[in-house]
């Protein structure tokens, strides 16, 4: 182990005020940064929320996911869809359904007409999904390093299935070209702004409650059928219903970052929700610190920058970099960025 | 405790069998336990000791036989709903959950209402409260209660597990070597605890460390090769010269 404590004790001082600082860049950002800038930091923003949810089930409940881009692509697709059709003119289809032959919409696409009928689903088919698929493996007693494979593959086999329905997903491209939200233009001056508003209340709101579910009965629970799922089921608990709770609501916050994200990106395609992607979302909570919901909104925001600063130079050179940076924190800080304020290695 | 006149009957094992395809781990094994007795087993390394426990709490399931618990056959009920029925126990190697405080344990043992949505708050009642500090006081871990229990050392862990099995509430306590690892004055503090636990709570305690057993004091159950061989006071079971062959000639 490295010596630390030099470069914790010069963090020292920092580390109360560092949320309510994060919170004030937030906070001053929109008058600050150009639309561009802004845009970028929405993204890193929305995928913050995916994080929060890999706190919760990877660094709390030892349950690694690596599918978590399935969850992400249910929540962007589902607004993706509304804003294509949104944007139609009455009675055609999107131009990529008649480029496949298609001549009707796919029944499942008309309900997504429906702004409202989005909105839940945004909420509601990512945490249905995540519940079901969890309690299909946790229930039967599968878990650890079985669950992480089954969880990618799972990601593999949902982008394969978009990639290979190309006449009602938009295959590998995805769905791209929105042009307005709600009936709100998105390119309309205030859009980029408000949107960005409502990442942060949304990423605020997932903090607040993470840190109290934490806090909670549940939250000890999680952590004591991490530690000893044994000993918690001959306490008299079915750890399952925890753990598929737990999984469930993470899934929820990726559906939710997911959606933000297709927002603020203007895309969602298989190339942003598979295997590799899946695997960046828990780099990011790695380096961030996957036990501390403040680490893991820091994690996803650093990576994501330095990801978009190295890419656009050297883009051969990302994936080895990120490759290197999630051994040297896996290895040398277990408990990532955060357990350097905490004067933690391990 | 097993002299009082009016014994009634809390556990029965029955022609209990585990086979683990091939090796009868428990062959046909048979017990019983009254209401409010302390009972020890024992018998050499590989006699069944830890799958008569593993058996009892619904770990591992008979292949033959009946587990019979206030009148109720429970060799087929899911491990949770045994627990709930009123039997926990204490693992060889200490169980207590490290990340979490020596009262976060306890608070976890002393639940009442297990459901997950039941979970979803901070505040803890009055009497899991209580179950709580009684459990601190019997092992004597009140001042330490606020350490995360990876921290304790090895003879605390194992006392604090004791205390976690008694905060459940459970009427039969199943405690499987409670003094491994330890030394003579840990031993002789855990005899002293679980002879005070026997008052009110029936407890089957499972060890091989000889000294300790004579401290306890209680009737021994002896098991051999899955098998039932006899049943006695310690001095009877010392004196018996099958027992002797199997176990004690080696042993003591």
């Amino acid at each position: 182990m490295p010596d630390l404590s030099a470069l914790t004790a010069r963090f020292a001082p920092i580390k109360p005020i560092l949320p309510w600082l994060l919170l004030t860049l937030a906070l001053v950002a929109p008058f600050a940064l150009s639309s561009y800038d802004l845009n970028l930091l929405a993204r890193f923003m929305a995928m913050g929320i995916l994080a929060l949810g890999l706190v919760l089930i990877w660094g709390h409940g030892g349950i690694l996911s690596l599918g978590q881009g399935v969850f992400f692509g249910l929540g962007g697709y589902a607004i993706a869809i509304h804003m294509k059709l949104a944007d139609l003119p009455d009675g055609e289809i999107p131009d990529f359904m008649v480029w496949s032959g298609r001549e009707s919409l796919p029944l499942w696409w008309e309900p997504f007409t429906s702004p409202l009928f989005t909105l839940a689903a945004i909420v509601i088919i990512p945490t249905l999904a995540g519940a079901l698929f969890s309690w299909a493996v946790f229930h039967r007693r599968v878990g650890g390093t079985y669950f992480a494979l089954i969880t990618q593959a799972l990601s593999l086999a949902f982008a394969t299935l978009i990639i290979s329905r190309q006449d009602v997903t938009g295959g590998f491209n995805g769905l791209t070209d929105f042009y307005s939200i709600f009936g709100v233009g998105l390119a309309s001056p205030g859009t980029g702004s408000a949107l960005y508003w409502v990442t942060l209340a949304v990423l605020c709101v997932a903090f607040i409650a993470l840190r109290w579910l934490l806090a909670s009965r549940f939250g000890i629970l999680l952590r004591a059928s991490r530690d000893g799922e044994n000993r918690v089921r001959f306490l008299g608990y079915n750890p399952t219903p925890f753990k598929v709770a737990a999984f469930a609501i993470a899934a929820m916050l990726a559906g939710i970052g997911g959606a933000l994200f297709t927002l603020h990106a203007g895309v969602v395609s298989p190339a942003l929700i598979g295997v590799v992607p899946s695997i960046e979302m828990v780099v990011w909570v790695a380096i961030g610190g996957r036990y501390s919901l403040a680490g893991a909104i820091v994690g996803a925001l650093l990576v994501n920058l330095a990801r978009d600063a190295v890419s656009s130079a050297f883009p051969e050179l990302w994936l080895y970099l990120m490759g290197a940076l999630f051994i040297f924190v896996v290895t040398l800080l277990p408990r990532g960025l955060a357990g350097l304020a905490k004067g933690k290695a391990a | 405790m097993s002299g009082s006149a009016v014994s009634e009957l809390l556990l029965s094992v029955d022609g209990v069998t585990v086979d683990y395809s091939g090796f009868k781990a428990l062959d046909g094994f048979s017990m019983t336990l009254n209401r409010g007795e302390t009972r020890v087993v024992i018998g050499p390394n590989g006699a069944g000791k830890s799958t008569l426990c593993d058996t009892i709490i619904g770990r591992v399931r008979p292949s033959e036989g009946r587990i019979v618990f206030k009148g109720e056959d429970i060799q087929n009920l899911p491990e949770q709903a045994i627990v709930g029925r009123g039997i926990c126990r204490k693992f060889q190697a200490p169980g207590v959950l490290p990340t979490l405080s020596v009262r976060d344990n306890l608070a976890l043992a002393a639940r009442r209402d297990r459901r997950w949505w039941k979970s979803l708050g901070t505040g803890i009642p009055v009497e899991e409260r209580a179950a709580v500090e009684e459990a601190l006081e019997a092992v004597a871990l009140t001042h330490r209660a606020d350490v995360e229990a990876g921290t304790l050392a090895h003879g605390e862990k194992q006392w604090l597990e004791i205390a976690m099995v008694m905060a459940t509430g459970a009427e039969l306590l199943l405690l499987d070597e409670p003094t491994a690892g330890m030394g003579p004055a840990e031993t002789s503090r855990t005899a002293q605890l679980i002879l005070g636990l026997g008052d009110s709570r029936t407890v089957l305690v499972i060890d091989h460390d000889m000294s300790f057993v004579e401290q306890l004091a209680v009737p021994v159950t002896v098991m051999h090769q899955g098998k039932f061989l006899k049943q006695g006071s310690v001095a009877e079971v010392r004196a018996d010269p099958e027992v002797a062959s199997v176990y004690l000639g080696h042993a003591a």
